[in-house]
């Protein structure tokens, strides 16, 4: 019935267009609005920085935070509309958006949802507003650009996830990459200069590798255009094996490093640090990952089935898995920790991305989705703690669940969607994952278990730190940190509304799944057949590619 | 309106002589003008842009067909010289506006200079349409011998006497080299117009003497890389660059280096493509060694100057990928590739003096923080580096060049020529690149302001406008790059090429080269 009257509206022919430029809309509105008319140019430093009057500065922060809210909730309701005309059964594009953009090269302005894209569209406009809203007193410093620059950064996530044109994609893979790098750099903390620095180049690295691989691709495929379908048939029979290996790895590098892969990722517990909450929990949704299942599956089948490639890809997976666990054991904040808990879970993904089959697709973008909300719930959660102490380090903190009951709660929900237990969103996935998996690599999914084991221990451990173990006496180079601990006020009606949105999510995923994934079914089979059918086998490839001459240039 | 002018017998130089023309009213109206008038600068920068603007619509009418020109041996009339055209009058005419306020700021009439500018301008023109090695030198020259001026126009600094010395013997030492490298081609080949050259070369294998023809391509590729700054031959960049006036460093880095490589390009394209094994190997490595010097000595340099000096050296690398991949797509990213480096290149020399340096005042500490004092100023100056970086959307235009260079050195030159190599170590170059650029963007937004910064001044009017017009087209194309996409399509080298086994030329189809190819032995003639 709403499906109807939606749908009467048209809304398939507009809405992905509308997800993508109603942030812009709303980052231009930021700025014109929020920024203080900077006539005195030159004493324009005061302007959105806290310095002197209270007022104005509680004016500056909060014009910006609130129409930024407003233009996310606004983007969630879109998506929602897209959630609710989007037919369930089929596998195919739906809502596309078709515009002429260059053709000389035949690049159009393409966009569509199928299954995967749908979840992944949904978790993005759900997740910033409650980031938003769990995170409301973070950002002090520059609150109008941050506040623009977050919105245009859900545009490029948003473009990433609806493009059915590898250039355009490219260009919105490379829109997540700008905003951020101002997010962090202007308005983080500590060490934020370097950490948006170390982001930026090693980002670009892959970014570019993957600019020639998409280069080289769109000649092999006959420089017709990007349509990812098009070329997808039309690149198979062109391209030799050696051609299509190097070509995935030019995509890995980009995806791998975006998506924070072992050991390429060492740039997230950094920019994760320093981001301000909302920054880090949106570095938490994983673009990289959807693009290997989007891009680098389908396109380079031989590649990705070649045992060799997949093999190391996996084995460094389950690695990550273990890394990032026993890292995060050993942190002593719960920001890193939460960072490396990431890099930990990255691996279940990878793992069930390349294991490829249904299940352990199904199961990897599961673990993508809750990876999103559960560690998008720890970012907040250490978010509330700095902001009220200043500090999210673990040892700074203690029988919390006395003064902050509230606060206790939400942590434990979160911590226990994290570490897997049944019943929440973290447990469906890595079951798919390692019941996916089991079937093709049995000897490095049971090691992969041990990840699951390692994760209790950590997240157990952190909970039991902050929250259950008798406060500290105050150290000698913390003379304040007791009293601190102890001023500390519960959660305030935002960051209710946030946490419980977060609870909400963990438990319907948990309890419920059955509604995503129905709608993820029909495309990952597509994308296993898609990939299956371009399997070459080896000798034959070694027959088919050419042999070259030896180059006269080095 | 709609009618096609046909035959009408100069209109093949229209736009140069629209240029020269002005150049010369512009001498005689500052002779005209008193000494001590410092609003002199400013009417003669709008004479600049008057002239080049009235050439640029020469320019369009020819290159859409509206005025047919009458074939002029010797001169093209294709489209990559209406493109190269279009690329250094815009740029000229941007240049001239700052040098406008420059010059006002520096209280000093000189309008005599903008007469320079102009005939700098019209050799420039000559090079992008000189289809004969005679025109190329002539064109080098009237383009160079203003530019020595201009870099020591500013006759109260040390500095920029230095900088227009230097620039002046390198300059003369590397004309040299081409006038010897021409003088060998013509031993080796009889001709020096460049269809001539070609057939020779594609026509008669075994008559040639080889060595002659090798020595000759290798001088002429050392004097037309003196003009481009590729590495080893870049040693004057960075010292010129950086003691000239800052609006004339612009009209350098984008001007000269669009004049000298439209050269490159039709010699060694249009005229040498039939030998590509004999100098490919060559220039690939001459476009490795600039992309990776260019790109490392940038990253340590302290003086924003000095920096953007290295950076267009190694642009000029990726410039020259396009030309090494000898073939229509390399010519027409090659376009593509200077309008968009034209704009981030005049864009950031323009917040460079919007900055206003004394000599040594460009150090790169100045840049901390002026997202604090001077928002507009620190977000355009974001916009050229990431263009110059070549990052998509906050770069607008510059990812879209390097895709088009990207794309062209991925295309087989040869088949037994293969390019992949290189557009991994162009991306790889890039990745460096992106440390020096966003080594100023992280300073301007990422830092405070210094305690002791000296206060910026509100930049004058007409910086404001070139420094606006250069961000506002590089971002509106880069969201939609499809007329900019068109325009480098049609301007398209035909590369001379050779079929298998049998060596044939390609046929050029304009209608000065059928023309050039009748008249060859006149053309000859020339050089005697």
């Amino acid at each position: 019935m709403m499906r109807d009257l939606l749908a009467g509206t048209g809304l398939s022919a507009w809405v992905l267009p509308a997800l993508l430029t109603w942030p812009v809309v709303g980052a231009a509105l930021v700025l014109l609005l929020a920024v203080p008319r900077a006539d005195d140019a030159d004493g324009a430093d005061g302007a959105d920085v806290i310095s002197g009057g209270r007022d104005t500065t509680a004016d500056t922060i909060r014009t910006p935070r609130v129409l930024a809210t407003a233009v996310l909730i606004g983007e969630a309701v879109l998506a929602l509309g897209l959630w609710t005309i989007f037919d369930p059964t089929a596998a195919t594009w739906q809502a596309r958006f078709d515009l002429p953009w260059i053709p000389a090269w035949g690049a159009r302005i393409s966009l569509g949802v199928d299954g995967l894209s749908l979840v992944m569209v949904m978790l993005t406009a759900l997740l910033m507003p409650v980031a938003v809203i769990g995170s409301w007193r973070s950002v002090r410093e520059r609150p109008a650009s941050y506040y623009a620059l977050l919105l245009a950064l859900t545009t490029g996530i948003m473009g990433v996830f609806v493009a059915r044109d590898l250039l355009f994609f490219y260009l919105c893979w490379e829109l997540v990459l700008i905003p951020m790098y101002f997010m962090i750099g202007i308005s983080g903390t500590g060490e934020r200069s370097a950490a948006s620095l170390q982001y930026f180049i090693v980002a670009t690295l892959g970014s570019l590798l993957m600019l020639a691989a998409i280069v080289a691709l769109w000649s092999a495929a006959g420089q017709h255009g990007f349509d990812i379908d098009q070329t997808i048939a039309a690149a198979r029979g062109a391209m030799s094996f050696s051609e299509q290996r190097w070509l995935f790895l030019g995509f890995f590098a980009a995806l791998a490093i975006k998506s924070a892969y072992f050991p390429l990722h060492s740039w997230l517990p950094a920019a994760q640090r320093s981001a301000p909450t909302s920054a880090a929990v949106a570095l938490g949704i994983k673009v990289g990952t959807y693009g290997m299942i989007r891009f680098a599956l389908p396109l380079f089948p031989a590649a990705a089935l070649d045992p060799t490639l997949r093999i190391t890809i996996i084995g460094v997976a389950v690695a990550g898995i273990l890394y990032g666990a026993l890292v995060a054991s050993v942190q002593p904040d719960l920001r890193r920790l939460a960072s490396y808990a990431s890099v930990s879970h990255l691996g279940f993904v990878v793992l069930g991305i390349f294991a490829l089959t249904a299940e352990s697709l199904q199961g990897a973008m599961l673990v993508m989705l809750s990876h999103g909300i559960s560690l998008g719930a720890l970012f907040v959660l250490a978010g509330i703690l700095e902001d009220r102490t200043g500090t999210s380090a673990l040892d700074r903190f203690g029988g919390l669940a006395r003064t902050l009951p509230v606060f206790a709660v939400a942590m434990v929900v979160v911590a226990l969607s994290a570490l897997g237990l049944p019943g929440t969103n973290g447990f469906v996935g890595e079951f798919l994952v390692l019941l996916g998996a089991f079937r093709n690599f049995p000897g490095l999914t049971l090691i992969a278990t041990v990840g699951v084991i390692l994760a209790a221990v950590y997240l157990l451990g952190a909970l039991q730190r902050v929250l259950f173990t008798a406060r500290r006496e105050p150290s000698a180079e913390v003379p304040d940190g007791e009293s601190r601990t102890m001023r500390v006020a519960d959660l305030d009606a935002r960051e209710l509304t946030a946490l419980a949105a977060f609870t909400v999510a963990i438990v319907w995923l948990g309890v419920a799944p059955a509604p995503v994934l129905r709608r993820m079914e029909g495309p990952v089979r597509r994308i296993v057949d898609q990939v299956q059918s371009g399997a070459m086998p080896r000798a034959v490839t070694a027959a088919l590619a050419p042999s070259r001459p030896r180059p006269l240039v080095p | 309106m709609n009618g096609t002018l046909t035959g009408f017998s100069t209109a093949a130089l229209l736009p140069d002589l629209v240029v020269g023309v002005g150049a010369l009213l512009l001498l005689l109206w500052s002779a005209a003008r008193r000494d001590d008038d410092i609003d002199a600068s400013r009417g003669a920068a709008l004479g600049v842009v008057g002239v080049c603007a009235a050439a640029l619509v020469a320019v369009v009418l020819l290159a859409t067909g509206r005025v047919v020109p009458a074939p002029v041996p010797g001169i093209a009339t294709d489209g990559f010289r209406w493109g190269i055209d279009a690329v250094i009058l815009v740029g000229a005419a941007l240049s001239a506006l700052l040098a406008g306020d420059d010059a006002r700021g520096r209280g000093m009439a000189q309008p005599e200079a903008f007469a320079l500018v102009l005939l700098s301008v019209s050799g420039m023109l000559l090079l992008a349409a000189a289809r004969d090695l005679i025109l190329v030198f002539l064109g080098i020259e009237l383009m160079s011998i203003p530019v020595y001026v201009l870099a020591g126009i500013n006759r109260r600094s040390a500095r920029s006497a230095e900088a227009a010395l230097k620039y002046f013997l390198l300059g003369a030492f590397s004309t040299a080299f081409l006038l010897y490298g021409v003088a060998l081609i013509y031993g080796a080949t009889g001709a020096t117009d460049v269809d001539a050259i070609a057939q020779a070369v594609a026509g008669a294998p075994g008559a040639l003497p080889p060595v002659v023809l090798w020595l000759g391509i290798g001088a002429v590729m050392v004097g037309l890389g003196f003009k481009v700054g590729a590495v080893p031959f870049h040693m004057w960049t960075p010292d010129v660059y950086e003691g000239a006036p800052t609006p004339y460093t612009a009209f350098m880095a984008a001007g000269v280096k669009a004049a000298a490589f439209a050269a490159f390009a039709r010699v060694l394209v249009e005229g040498m493509g039939g030998e590509v094994e004999r100098w490919h190997p060559m220039l690939w490595w001459i476009a490795v060694v600039t992309m990776f010097g260019g790109n490392l000595v940038a990253l340590t340099q302290r003086s924003v100057k000095r920096m953007l000096a290295y950076s267009s050296i190694a642009h000029a690398g990726y410039l020259l990928v396009a030309i090494v991949s000898n073939s229509a797509l390399g010519s027409s990213a090659l376009v593509f590739y200077l309008a968009a480096y034209t704009f981030a290149t005049v864009g950031a020399f323009a917040v460079v003096q919007a900055l206003g340096g004394t000599p040594e005042g460009d150090a790169i500490e100045r840049w901390n923080g002026l997202f604090r004092v001077r928002p507009q100023l620190a977000v355009a100056m974001a916009v050229f580096m990431l263009a110059l970086l070549g990052f998509p959307i906050a770069g607008g235009m510059g990812f879209f060049a390097k895709w088009y260079v990207l794309q062209a050195a991925l295309a087989p030159v040869a088949p037994q020529l293969p390019q992949s190599r290189i557009a991994i170590l162009l991306v790889l170059a890039s990745v460096i690149s992106a440390g020096y650029y966003l080594n100023i963007v992280a300073r301007m937004f990422m830092r405070g302001r210094d305690a002791d910064a000296p206060p910026v001044a509100p930049a004058p009017a007409w910086t404001r406008v070139v420094i606006g017009t250069c961000a506002v087209v590089l971002l509106v194309l880069g969201v939609y790059p499809t007329p900019a996409v068109q325009a480098a399509q049609s301007a398209a080298l035909r590369p001379a090429m050779r079929t298998r086994g049998n060596r044939t030329v390609s046929a050029p189809s304009t209608a000065v080269s059928h023309l050039a190819r009748g008249i060859r032995d006149s053309s000859v003639a020339v050089l005697p």
